[in-house]
């Protein structure tokens, strides 16, 4: 028995019962899709043709179709790769830490954001994947495995290495996390399968399901278990991305700040990703009663404290790089923000630290426009985040006579347009096949929270 | 059946119930097998897991293999083994590079029969121990696919017998009637030749030979036969000169000789061994060549001042001397009467040139000499040079009897005067009409493509020759490898003509050695033991030279010059005047078509794969030109009533008014690389007083077409940004004054504790530490070798040749114009340039641009091999580890490409294979790996790189490997000395120094001044630096700072 503030708004609202929140949810998969819909998803795969036509063009020729050169050899393929892993983390903190912190806002919107986890970490993943130069032999020569090379083994000193362990890791824990989420949804639609096709599929899904009290109580204990194994992947995924700049010697790179700083980032773009897929889902599918201003509103409000965090470690960073005394450091800095990408670097700076502090603004925070514009303004300044990072430090790092500029190409575009085509396809599909919102455990608080059970007292 | 109850027992032991037997009574076998044991304790031998996994993976591996069929393609055995040729051993031939009057005397290294490399021949005293980028690269023009491969009439291959036949006939039909012939060449530095063409005059009454340099020294000629009444170039002795003044003549790039001339100039230079004094060079000059790179004090100046500005370094001497001045209009040329002080101070030991073409001006320099005492001292006419023997008098004459229709047939040997003399066109269009055209060449060029008959000629490593290159030196040139294509010595082609058909060069060559080399010596009694011992030396130096020298009195017709002077010459002028120039890498573009020389970038502007024109940064705001990573304007450049459109690059240090542009570039004949890069700048040439000259003074005309355009460079940052941790540098006084407190040492603060623990026992104690005393490292044991380079930033002059050979030593890829837009190169040696600020600059923005006329400093830039490498730790499966040598190796094999190492490397030396650059049309102008042809050259101790993997520098580890198995077979250790890597052993001025650090008679360790610490080595030598110490990577490379000899304040 839960005792629920009467002070407290509503969770999901417009008198839902039990039985309204099946049949909302389940429609969507039972349907036709509505001609939003198939507009959209027809959209996602011309990016994904587009995306094909250039990875091809890349994996056949080399990775020299790309605007890298002898003095940048990371640009937009890490910071995709980055940016992506970022968008991942919101998933993660939405349904573990939130879990863990028993926030039972968080309900309507996991199912959503632990999806865009996934397809977001298998973007993420692509790039490193195809950003080797003999794809065809690293993909498992990073892996420890035993073999026939001789003594061959792989370099533990490397960030690179961690970053394999850490990927890997976090996609395994996510999607069983995620796939343990939908069994009971899974088990609904089966029980209201009107067809046998989907009734087998569905079927197979959920596991053979029954919902007896036993079920329910395992299911309980393995979300409880596996939120408390996600719980420090959360901070330790995007600890171990910015290791592979903080390990290294370059000036703009080797700094202690990165990993609060990128976990920090992480959630802020990754909750900002939420936000504007939630828009569009709740308008699309009308769930309304289910994502809540106060939904959104909640979330805005950890894009300013991630933000300002963000914000704080710029300015840091701007610091130590004065107090250090390190003219190559000082340099690095400098020509961040007035070099030749200086634009790059306002951008950043607009995107990420003055604009989320609007949502100290009631009016904006709680404005569905205001925050969908924002949301994507955010994610622009993410990317343009790691961009400054990685491409500023390495194209005037030391010796001025490699000094060099960085020019995307056709095929940097396409490849980075491939990983959208693929994410949204698959966000579709999943916003199709799959209960979008957790039926389960927004039923669960119908009756504490919403509005109708207050109406009838 | 009954059961059997004998019992039988297995010994005496079973018998008697021996304790022993009982023990292993239940066991199978009495004796513990062996195969466990391993799993217990592996090094106890027998089999484990671990083996089995071994074994099995063997097998898989094995059987895999024996399935793939291993195709074998063109691979014919001997089929009997050549005496001298061993399989994987390489065969060294000392032989001699010569293209028209460049000369280096070389080693080819032969594999297999193929020569794949020119190493410098250091029993020379002519070339310098050095090479050049043209005679390094020369070896791949051997394996050319544009070259000729049978003689041409009219365009339709013949036989030579054919061929023959024609031109005997049409030749003896103009002998016959009088008829003019005539053989024009580039200079003819081998005596056997001279006598060949002797024979063919003699056959053929009429025939003169007519010899012309693209870049002509003929006004040096002319001064000195009217100053001293020999019409020579001397031998300069640059070693010798503690004040060089030289007015335009890039003595150390493309000036006569410039290997010897850097080498010497260099000798003056190095500060070894705590030395503490150097020569002093000023160089007054328009375009910025690498001389006036080097130089310590640099004036621009215009050509049309150029004449006035030695007629005052005259007059301010004769002031000292108290002679009488010379009256001409006075200049105001900055250092100018300093360089008068200096040049006083050291008279006698001092040196006066000028790049002029001008004899007049050549008459003054001499004068000048001859007021210094140099003549006989550093100017040496007794042993005159042959490098330049072009007569412009001659060939004009020649241009004009041809166009005249006076000349019936003409003989182009191994020239191309239609391309690269200021006459080409009329030559060609003079040619239409002459009953007789033929060339000799080793490809259809420009002026090949305008002649009858073809008579195509070996590669000089496919030939015999002689070169008399100095007077008293001979050397000779030996074949390397057998023909390639149905090709004739042109010496036989010419004697074939001239009716001694079947005679080979070599026994000619030979024979003028037997009767005119041979009696210059006394030591060898029998001829074959000369001529043997000559041919395994490359070189002879006649014995009985005079080295005592004569002091001659100049005689020259002062007054004459210096009114010729005031009329030519202008103290002020306005208007754009043009100054052409040759670039280190083309020269006189005869070997434009070799792709590494066209990829080796300029070693001032630091561009390549075109020629632009050089503007200063007033012209440039005048025109509102910008040039940011390669991008630039394309321009028409009027000149002498000819237009032609190139891009624009702003040259820092370029005189102001003038502009300069590089001849060597826009072949239309030369082959697939070459063609259509960049204009053709010969025609331009001027003339001034009579003779042809590289500056035009008047009627230069530089507007913009609108269009912009792209020109390669390897390096768009060009100031080093005041940044002491990569260039480090001081002037001369104060390096003698405080040679320990100069150099930016950085240094760490640190607790009183790690003070204690880390510090060495004689440091200062102040709280701070030097960054290599603090490491979280162990290090690495160095029980063997540890292989240490030197750089000494003094001796480096830019010259580009340590670039080319490693490009030939390592199979480096050439990736085209396109790919160094994209800063792609592959060099794994490259030359940093970096010119100074503004004295005035602070900010960043205004370290960026260059001073109007910086010094510059030269920074060779390899893999640094560094101890505390920060790519080898990223790596994720451990492509790049540490050798137990020092060496920071690169396994090709393992790499995947993430490129993470080169991001991390500090110094940015590591090269990614973006595409497959071998096989590959895309990159066909890599012709070293795209056909099998060009595939000869390839190194074959050196992988050729696939696509998606990062190469880089490896201290050449194939030669470091090499050299230690022969030490081995002779059961010691490696001498100092016999392994060098392939930039080290082509410096001409030993800039770049290999060895062993822990043989404490290296000369490495020598030049460090190592203190031997047993577990570790330190150094002593204040000049020595790590380029970013700070971040304390612990390079294996250390560099000398470089030191000028100019006032601290100047």
């Amino acid at each position: 028995m839960e005792v629920v503030s009467s002070v407290r708004t509503p969770l999901v609202t417009g008198a839902k019962t039990v039985g309204d929140v099946t049949q909302d949810i389940c429609v969507r998969v039972e349907a036709k899709p509505p001609k939003t819909w198939f507009m959209a998803i027809a959209v996602s795969l011309a990016l994904l043709a587009v995306g094909t036509y250039t990875l091809f063009f890349t994996l056949w020729d080399g990775i020299g179709v790309w605007g890298l050169n002898k003095t940048i050899g990371w640009a937009w393929d890490i910071t995709n790769f980055v940016w992506w892993v970022g968008i991942g983390h919101a998933g993660t903190l939405i349904s573990a830490i939130l879990l863990l912190f028993r926030q039972k806002w968080r309900m309507s919107i996991n199912r959503a954001a632990e999806a865009m986890t996934i397809f977001a970490v298998i973007c993420a993943a692509f790039f490193p994947l195809v950003h080797m130069g003999r794809l065809w032999l690293g993909f498992y020569w990073v892996l420890p495995l035993p073999n026939t090379f001789g003594s061959l083994w792989v370099n533990f000193n490397s960030p690179l290495l961690w970053d394999v362990f850490a990927i890997t890791t976090y996609f395994t824990v996510s999607l069983v996390f995620w796939y343990i989420g939908l069994i009971p949804d899974f088990a609904t639609i089966r029980d209201r399968a009107k067809n046998k096709v989907s009734a087998a599929i569905y079927g197979a899904l959920s596991f053979g399901w029954t919902g007896a009290a036993k079920d329910w109580s395992r299911y309980e204990s393995v979300s409880l278990i596996l939120a408390g194994l996600a719980t420090p992947l959360v901070l330790s995924v995007h600890t171990i991305v910015s290791f592979d700049f903080a390990t290294s010697v370059i000036p703009g790179w080797h700094t202690t700040i990165f990993p609060p700083y990128f976990v920090a980032g992480a959630v802020f773009s990754g909750f900002a990703m939420v936000l504007t897929l939630m828009l569009i889902t709740r308008k699309v599918y009308k769930l309304e009663d289910y994502i809540t201003i106060q939904h959104i509103e909640y979330m805005n409000i950890i894009i300013i404290v991630t933000g300002s965090i963000v914000g704080i470690a710029y300015l840091t960073e701007l610091f130590m790089a004065w107090y250090s005394g390190v003219p190559a450091e000082q340099y690095a800095f400098l020509n961040r923000a007035t070099g030749p990408y200086w634009w790059a670097y306002w951008t950043m700076m607009t995107c990420n630290v003055i604009s989320p502090q609007l949502f100290w603004i009631k009016k904006i925070r709680t404005s569905l426009w205001a925050t969908f514009i924002l949301s994507i303004v955010v994610n622009i300044g993410m990317w343009f985040e790691r961009f400054v990072i990685i491409v500023t430090s390495l194209h005037r790092d030391f010796l001025p006579s490699s000094w060099a500029m960085f020019y995307p190409t056709f095929f940097d575009v396409g490849d980075y347009l491939f990983t959208f085509g693929f994410f949204f396809t698959a966000f579709f599909l999943f916003a199709k096949f799959f209960p979008v919102i957790n039926m389960a455990e927004v039923k669960s608080i119908i009756k504490s929270t919403s509005s109708s059970d207050k109406a009838i007292k | 059946m009954k059961e059997n109850k004998k019992q039988y027992w297995k010994g005496v032991e079973q018998l008697t119930n021996h304790p022993e037997f009982v023990k292993y009574a239940s066991k199978e076998f009495p004796q513990e097998l062996p195969y466990d044991k391993g799993i217990l304790n592996e090094n106890e031998g027998g089999s484990s897991r671990r083996d089995f996994l071994k074994l099995m993976g063997f097998s898989v591996a094995a059987a895999s293999l024996a399935a793939c069929e291993a195709p074998v393609r063109k691979a014919i055995p001997y089929l009997n083994k050549p005496e001298e040729i061993n399989p994987g051993i390489p065969n060294y031939y000392a032989s001699t590079y010569t293209n028209g009057g460049n000369y280096c005397s070389i080693v080819v290294k032969t594999r297999e029969g193929r020569p794949i490399k020119i190493e410098p021949n250091k029993l020379s005293n002519v070339s310098g121990k050095g090479t050049s980028a043209q005679v390094e690269a020369s070896v791949l023009s051997l394996y050319d696919k544009a070259r000729l491969s049978a003689p041409l009439i009219n365009n339709s291959q013949v036989d030579w017998s054919e061929l023959d036949a024609q031109v005997k006939t049409k030749l003896e039909s103009i002998a016959s009637g009088g008829g003019q012939i005539r053989i024009v060449g580039k200079t003819i530095l081998s005596p056997s030749t001279k006598a060949v063409i002797q024979e063919f005059a003699n056959r053929y009454p009429g025939t003169e030979l007519v010899m012309y340099d693209p870049v002509s020294s003929y006004g040096i000629v002319k001064a000195n036969e009217d100053s001293f009444g020999k019409a020579v170039i001397p031998t300069y002795h640059f070693a010798k000169a503690k004040t060089v003044v030289s007015f335009g003549a890039d003595f150390m790039g493309t000036w006569i000789n410039p290997n010897k001339f850097s080498r010497d100039f260099i000798k003056n230079r190095k500060l070894d061994g705590g030395k503490k004094e150097m020569s002093r060079l000023y160089q007054f000059e328009s375009n910025l060549s690498l001389t006036g790179a080097n130089a310590d004090y640099r004036t621009p100046l215009k050509p049309s001042a150029e004449g006035l500005a030695v007629a005052s370094l005259y007059n301010l001497l004769a002031g000292k001397a108290g002679q009488s001045e010379i009256n001409v209009e006075k200049t105001e040329v900055a250092y100018l009467s300093k360089a008068a002080d200096d040049l006083w101070e050291s008279k006698g030991n001092s040196l006066v040139v000028s790049g002029s073409n001008d004899p007049n001006v050549q008459i003054i320099i001499n004068a000048i000499n001859g007021l210094l005492q140099n003549i006989g001292s550093t100017i040496d006419l007794k042993t005159p040079v042959y490098f330049r023997q072009g007569n412009d008098e001659k060939m004009e004459q020649f241009v004009s009897d041809l166009s005249s229709g006076k000349i019936q047939g003409v003989i182009f040997l191994n020239s191309n005067p239609v391309y690269d003399h200021y006459l080409g066109a009329d030559i060609q269009k003079a040619l239409a009409d002459v009953n007789l055209k033929v060339s000799i060449c080793e490809r259809k060029d420009e002026t090949a493509s305008e002649v009858d008959y073809v008579a195509p000629d070996h590669h000089y490593l496919e030939s015999w020759n002689d070169a008399n290159p100095v007077e008293g030196e001979y050397s000779l040139c030996q074949p390397t490898i057998s023909p390639l294509f149905n090709t004739r010595q042109a010496q036989e082609t010419l004697l074939a003509w001239a009716g001694k058909p079947g005679v080979e060069f070599y026994e000619y060559v030979k024979d003028y050695w037997k009767d005119n080399i041979f009696t210059t010596q006394r030591k060898q009694l029998d001829f074959q033991t000369f001529f043997d011992r000559s041919l395994h030396d490359g070189v002879y130096s006649v014995e009985a030279r005079a080295i005592t020298m004569e002091f001659i009195v100049f005689g020259g017709d002062l007054n004459a010059a210096a009114s010729n002077i005031a009329s030519a010459y202008k103290a002020k002028s306005n208007g754009v005047e043009l100054v052409l120039y040759e670039t280190v890498a083309l020269g006189d573009g005869s070997q434009a078509n070799n792709p590494w020389l066209q990829e080796t970038p300029d070693p001032i502007t630091k561009a390549c794969w075109d020629n632009y024109l050089t503007i200063s940064q007033a012209m440039a705001n005048e025109l509102g030109v910008e040039v940011i990573e390669g991008n630039t304007y394309q321009a028409n450049l009027t000149a002498g009533g000819k237009t032609v459109s190139l891009p624009l690059i702003v040259q820092p240090g370029q005189a102001r008014e003038t502009v300069g542009l590089a001849v060597g570039y826009g072949r239309t004949k030369a082959g697939r690389v070459a063609n259509n890069l960049g204009i053709n700048a010969f025609p331009f040439i001027s003339e001034i007083n009579g003779l042809s000259s590289l500056n035009v003074i008047s009627g230069v005309a530089v507007t913009l077409t609108g269009a912009m355009t792209k020109v390669a460079h390897t390096q768009t940052h060009h100031t080093f940004m005041n940044r002491e941790f990569v260039v480090q540098e001081a002037a001369l006084d104060t390096y003698k004054n405080h040679p320990e407190h100069v150099f930016h040492r950085p240094k760490i603060a640190v607790s009183d504790f790690l003070e204690e623990k880390l510090g060495g026992e004689d440091e200062k104690k102040d709280g701070k530490l030097q960054p290599r005393e603090i490491s979280l490292w162990k290090g690495h044991d160095y029980n063997n070798h540890h292989w240490t380079m030197a750089v000494d930033l003094n001796s480096c002059i830019g010259c580009s040749s340590c670039s080319v050979a490693c490009m030939a030593e390592n199979n480096v890829p050439v990736v085209g114009k396109q790919e160094v837009l994209n800063r792609r190169e592959m060099t794994w040696i490259r030359i940093d340039r970096y010119y100074s600020s503004e004295k005035s600059a602070t900010t960043n923005a205004e370290m960026e641009v260059a001073a109007e006329n910086p010094e510059v400093t030269f920074q060779p830039m390899m893999c640094q091999h560094c101890n505390n490498a920060p790519c080898e730790t990223v790596c994720p499966v451990a492509a790049t580890t540490h050798s137990t040598e020092g060496l920071n190796q690169m396994t090709y094999n393992r790499c995947i490409g993430t490129r993470y190492c080169a991001n991390n490397c500090p110094y940015k030396v590591r090269r990614f294979n973006w595409f497959k650059y071998h096989d590959n049309k895309q990159f066909a102008d890599n012709s070293s790996m795209n056909n099998d042809l060009g595939k000869m050259v390839l190194n074959p101790d050196v992988t050729v790189r696939s696509r998606g993997v990062m190469e880089k520098c490896t201290f050449c580890v194939q030669r470091i490997q090499y050299g230690k198995l022969e030490a081995k077979k002779k059961g010691r250790r490696v001498i100092d000395g016999e392994v060098t890597t392939a930039c080290a052993n082509a410096c001409p001025t030993d800039a770049i120094v290999f060895g062993d650090i822990r043989d404490p008679e290296s000369r490495v360790a020598k030049l460090l001044k190592v203190k031997d610490k047993g577990d570790r080595q330190e150094i002593h030598e204040h000049r020595a630096y790590n380029v970013l110490e700070e971040i304390n990577v612990k390079p294996n490379v250390w560099y000398l700072a470089k030191i000028r000899n100019k006032e601290e304040n100047a």
